[in-house]
């Protein structure tokens, strides 16, 4: 308790150190980079770590003499998770604080909302959001870091597929992240002759789900449950589902990629698999993965800097700062048009979620096997595939 | 006396089309627009919320489901089926009349907090389904709303139009245009609180047993003011959808309802002014806040709950009780 | 069948015994002051959270309840004291707008110091779950149906064999008669938000190993109790009990039955039911209106 107390107070100190050191750098007009995130409010999951990451690589690239030779400056608002609130965040940005560039949106629905406003004021912006209705159709100023819902529907369907289950149960949360990935999941199931016996759901403030997966465990012929869903939801599942003794392979989707959940969670974890960025199992990876190196410095940072675990969510806001960092320095400038080119065509970045390979046709830039399949064993994520 | 009524209704009117007049003196960038247009919106819903709460003396609960109601109407009017913006607002007001008509009937028979909590279930129901209703609401991830069209003219915040000769932006015009509807809706407002029903209904307030012996009938005018703050609601619920572009199901959220009610209260309840300045506010405090941080929760709290603590009756009406007080003072000194 | 029908149940009696725990908080509260306390899940929080922290801090887990049982009851106080008492001539809404005030506040307090996660508490027995009749139970439910049951039965006997049960409940009645009588109300309004506190608290203690815990959990949990107390009927003991239950109940049997994304929907439906057929409430007392 006094720890995270007196972490804090070494946190504040450590930002007044920064500003005063901003102050006296002011040679060159510093780059301003605005972010609106969940930061508090039922997505804080997302939000928090997001944030931090934002804060401590933006101080770590100003030390190391910025970006075109300016420091970079972030100006950042708390959406709480509403979707309204973040539209108006992304208006004060462009409108009041005139941003360069954005990287933050940290739900579905605050990206949606702050797009078509974005999109008029031809701002740069990189969403740090899940859905595939981000980036599809294109929007010509929206690019996004996460790899989208429907990659992650595929992935676990075929890797069901290739257990050889055919019929599955599905739970899924009714919040913007849950709902969508019900939709991807009904389709892509679709397509790849996987079906849906059981389709039920929970809300983000239910504390007990017994009801529902007692309904899937009634229902003849399944053979494989996948819960779509974030929050706190997922691990209350979890141990339901564990407590029914419903015996059938599980499967979890990217929102609960987390150390933070397999702590919720707990033994009922056990044997269940989910998608998930390499973040969460560094080690695992050959040494020939180009993506090795760059996850163990991201979490080995992260975690000296907030003595927190990392997130896959945080890893996002790495890649979505890392991309915009890239892309400034390729347009040699911060006029919208020249880093909005070239956001578009980075080739090639590795970053800690995938390797990113933009087009005007592909505002993500990411492929579905960027996504590792991970099982929980003895209360540790091992790889799959 | 009639005649000093209608002055000092006027008077009150004068003095908020001035404010909104010079207030653009004060805005910096177009953002500060898009807040005053919202602000102007919102304030407008409370005002219609106040009928109910201010004078008939019922809480609402469930007001946001209202105004969700017609955003969401408008927005799948307009968007989907490719309405005109007024006939599609129209439309919706006339359907969310009517549903607040049907649940009203029995919901109004209700007391005091079981009246709230009526609403708030109403409010509730209203969320559930825009939220599950994917195909047609597009659910929890939102759909988006075209611009305002009338005639085939559009108002789009991004817009640029010309009024005598000068060259205005969309958020301008926003603001503008969200002005007089302000103006209509205190003005509505004010002229239904002097009416025969807005004096019915303030008899309901003062005591519902006394107004039934002289022969009112509480339960129409009840039903009657219930159904026009609703109908403000959906209105006001279809102009922000149109202003925003784009609406989720958190319009019609309990957080909202709650927000409304907050706004009536802090303002002054009862006092058409008081609850927009309420709704001002409520609206600029989370921007003025936004730069503390993690401390932002805890002041809202605590600054809601002190406001409230001592000054119970609202903000305009303890602000204008101090002002009275000193005068008279004054003018006793003078004597 | 049966045993789909018994899951049901039990997974309706465990959350119901949750809610009726708060709806009594609420209608200690309404009874003595008729205040609305919309904070009344904060003390939920407040009882999951600190015994959270203190446990993990390494304070044994028994001394970690009572602490945390403690300090939702002295907050209890300080609501009525600073926050309530103050506004002795504010409007029923007015009251109800405080109290909302102070539960964004004590959540903004709590964030602040807890941090925003959610948090495990073990189960206080074993971790296994219980078999009956092909249905199982969550040995933790165990716990919440007993405790709320002592505390219950503890409530009762509070009220009808102690002295200063009795004088709450005389100042509920007529608070003027009760001063006449040498009540000391503010005392007594003191004790009620207290007690309601301590309830609120030990709920939030013994679900927290079912739900978790959080900073924010308190807000929705908070409005599932007003709802149950409403339903039964505001200011009725065994109203609160029962509209608990029955909340609970609906919401599984809706769930598992009739539909998942509309369960919600179906109990806010049943309150308006209930309150179109019986607009007191379940066990709503009727109270002749003064003039």
């Amino acid at each position: 308790m006094l720890k995270t107390m007196m972490r804090r107070a070494g946190k504040c100190a450590a930002v007044a150190a920064a500003a005063l050191m901003m102050m006296s750098v002011q040679a060159a007009e510093p780059i301003k980079i605005g972010s609106f995130l969940s930061v508090t409010g039922p997505a804080s999951f997302l939000g928090d770590p997001e944030l931090k990451t934002l804060e401590m690589y933006i101080e770590k690239i100003n030390e190391e003499g910025g970006v075109l030779g300016r420091q970079l400056e972030l100006i950042h608002y708390d959406d709480v998770g509403n979707a309204s609130s973040a539209r108006n965040f992304a208006s004060r940005l462009i409108r009041s604080d005139q941003v360069d560039i954005i990287v933050g949106g940290s739900t579905t629905g605050a990206t949606m909302a702050a797009a078509p406003l974005i999109e008029q004021a031809q701002v740069p912006f990189i969403s740090l959001a899940g859905a595939v209705v981000i980036t599809t159709p294109v929007k010509k100023w929206v690019f996004k870091t996460p790899q989208s819902d429907r990659m992650a529907a595929e992935r676990i369907l075929s890797d069901m597929k290739d257990r050889g289950i055919t019929k599955i149960g599905l739970i899924s949360g009714t919040g913007g992240f849950g709902s969508s990935g019900r939709t991807q999941t009904l389709e892509v199931a679709g397509l790849l002759g996987i079906e849906v016996l059981a389709d039920v759901t929970y809300s983000g403030s239910d504390t007990d789900m017994t009801a529902q997966l007692t309904n899937i465990r009634n229902t003849k012929g399944i053979e494989a449950v996948l819960n779509f869903g974030f929050g706190q939801g997922p691990a209350i599942v979890t141990r339901n589902y564990a407590q029914l003794g419903m015996g059938l392979p599980f499967y979890q989707s990217h929102g609960v990629a987390s150390d933070s959940f397999l702590e919720l969670a707990g033994s009922s974890a056990e044997g269940l698999r989910l998608p998930a960025s390499p973040l969460l199992v560094p080690d695992s990876l050959p040494d020939s993965d180009p993506q090795k190196a760059v996850v163990q410095n991201y979490k080995s940072e992260y975690e000296a800097r907030w003595g927190s675990k990392v997130s896959t969510f945080g890893a996002y806001a790495y890649d979505g700062l890392m991309l915009a960092v890239r892309a400034i320095e390729t347009a040699g400038s911060t006029e919208p048009e020249a880093v909005r080119e070239a956001l578009e065509n980075i080739k090639g970045y590795v970053g800690v979620t995938g390797e990113f390979n933009m087009s005007p046709n592909d505002h993500n830039g990411l492929s579905a096997d960027s996504f590792r399949i991970l099982e929980v064993q003895n209360g540790e994520w091992k790889l799959i595939n | 006396m009639l005649n000093g009524v209608m002055q000092s209704r006027l008077r009150g009117l004068i003095i908020l089309a001035l404010i909104l007049m010079v207030l653009p003196v004060f805005f910096g960038n177009p953002f500060h627009y898009e807040l005053a247009t919202q602000v102007a919106i919102i304030a407008a819903t409370v005002v219609g919320l106040n009928l109910l709460v201010g004078f008939a003396g019922q809480i609402s609960l469930g007001h946001a489901g209202f105004f969700g109601l017609g955003a969401y109407f408008t927005g799948i009017a307009t968007g989907t089926y490719g309405w005109s913006s007024v006939p599609a607002l129209m439309a919706g007001a006339i359907a969310v009349g009517i549903v607040a008509w049907i649940v009203g009937r029995p919901i109004l028979r209700l007391k005091g907090h079981y009246l709230s909590m009526a609403t708030l279930a109403v409010g509730f129901i209203i969320a559930i389904i825009l939220n599950n209703e994917r195909a047609i609401t597009g659910g929890p991830d939102g759909m988006s709303v075209p611009a305002f069209e009338i005639f085939g003219w559009e108002l789009s915040s991004f817009g640029r139009y010309s009024l005598f000769g000068l060259d205005i932006s969309g958020v301008q015009a926003w603001y503008m245009f969200a002005s007089v509807v302000l103006l209509v809706a205190v003005w509505f407002a004010l002229n239904l609180i002097e009416s025969p029903i807005g004096r019915a209904l303030r008899s309901v307030h003062g005591s519902e047993v006394a107004a039934s012996v002289v022969g009112v009938n509480t339960a129409k005018y009840k039903s009657l003011v219930f159904v026009i703050s609703a109908i403000y609601a959906s209105v006001m619920g279809s102009l922000y959808a149109h202003f925003q572009g784009f609406i989720t199901p958190a319009v019609a959220s309990f957080e909202f309802s709650i927000l409304f009610i907050t706004m009536v209260v802090l303002g002054g309840m009862g006092s058409t002014f008081g609850v927009i300045l309420g709704a001002v506010v409520l609206k600029l405090l989370p921007q003025v806040l936004a730069d503390f941080q993690e401390l932002e929760t805890v002041m809202f709290g605590l600054i809601l709950m002190l406001t409230m603590i001592f000054m119970p009756k609202g903000l305009l009406p303890t602000l204008t009780a101090v002002v009275y007080k000193r005068r008279r003072r004054k003018a006793g000194g003078t004597a | 069948m049966l045993s789909e029908f018994l899951q049901y149940l039990f997974t309706g009696i465990t959350i119901g015994a949750t809610y009726a725990l708060i709806a009594l908080g609420f209608t200690l509260i309404y009874n003595s002051s008729h205040v609305i306390n919309f904070a009344q899940g904060e003390f939920l929080m407040i009882g999951g959270m600190a015994t959270v922290s203190m446990a993990a801090m390494g304070v044994p887990m028994v001394l970690a309840i009572v602490l945390a049982i403690i300090l939702a009851g002295v907050l209890g106080i300080a609501l009525q004291r600073f926050a309530i008492a103050p506004a002795k001539q504010a409007d029923v809404v007015t009251l109800i707008i405080i109290t909302i005030g102070a539960s964004i506040f004590i959540r903004g307090i709590a964030q602040l110091v807890w941090g925003k996660e959610y948090h495990v508490m073990p189960n206080f027995s074993t971790n296994e779950p219980i078999e009956v009749f092909g249905a199982v139970l969550n040995s933790q439910s165990l716990w919440v149906l007993g405790v709320g049951a002592v505390l219950v039965v503890a409530l009762v006997l509070f009220f009808t064999k102690t002295l200063i049960g009795k004088a709450i409940l005389a100042t509920s009645m007529n608070k003027e008669a009760a001063r006449l009588v040498g009540i000391r109300t503010q005392m007594v309004l003191m004790l009620a938000f207290m007690l309601s506190a301590l309830l609120g608290s030990v709920a939030g203690i013994v679900v927290a190993p079912i739900t978790f815990t959080s900073y924010d959990i308190g807000i929705i949990l908070g409005l599932k109790g007003f709802v149950a107390a409403a339903i039964g009927g505001l200011g009725s003991g065994v109203g609160a009990v029962v509209g608990g239950l029955l909340l609970g109940i609906v919401e599984a049997m809706s769930a598992g039955y009739i539909s998942s994304d509309y369960k919600d929907a179906v109990a806010f439906s049943m309150i308006l039911l209930v309150l179109f057929f019986m607009p007191r409430g379940l066990f709503g007392a009727k109270i002749v209106e003064r003039v």
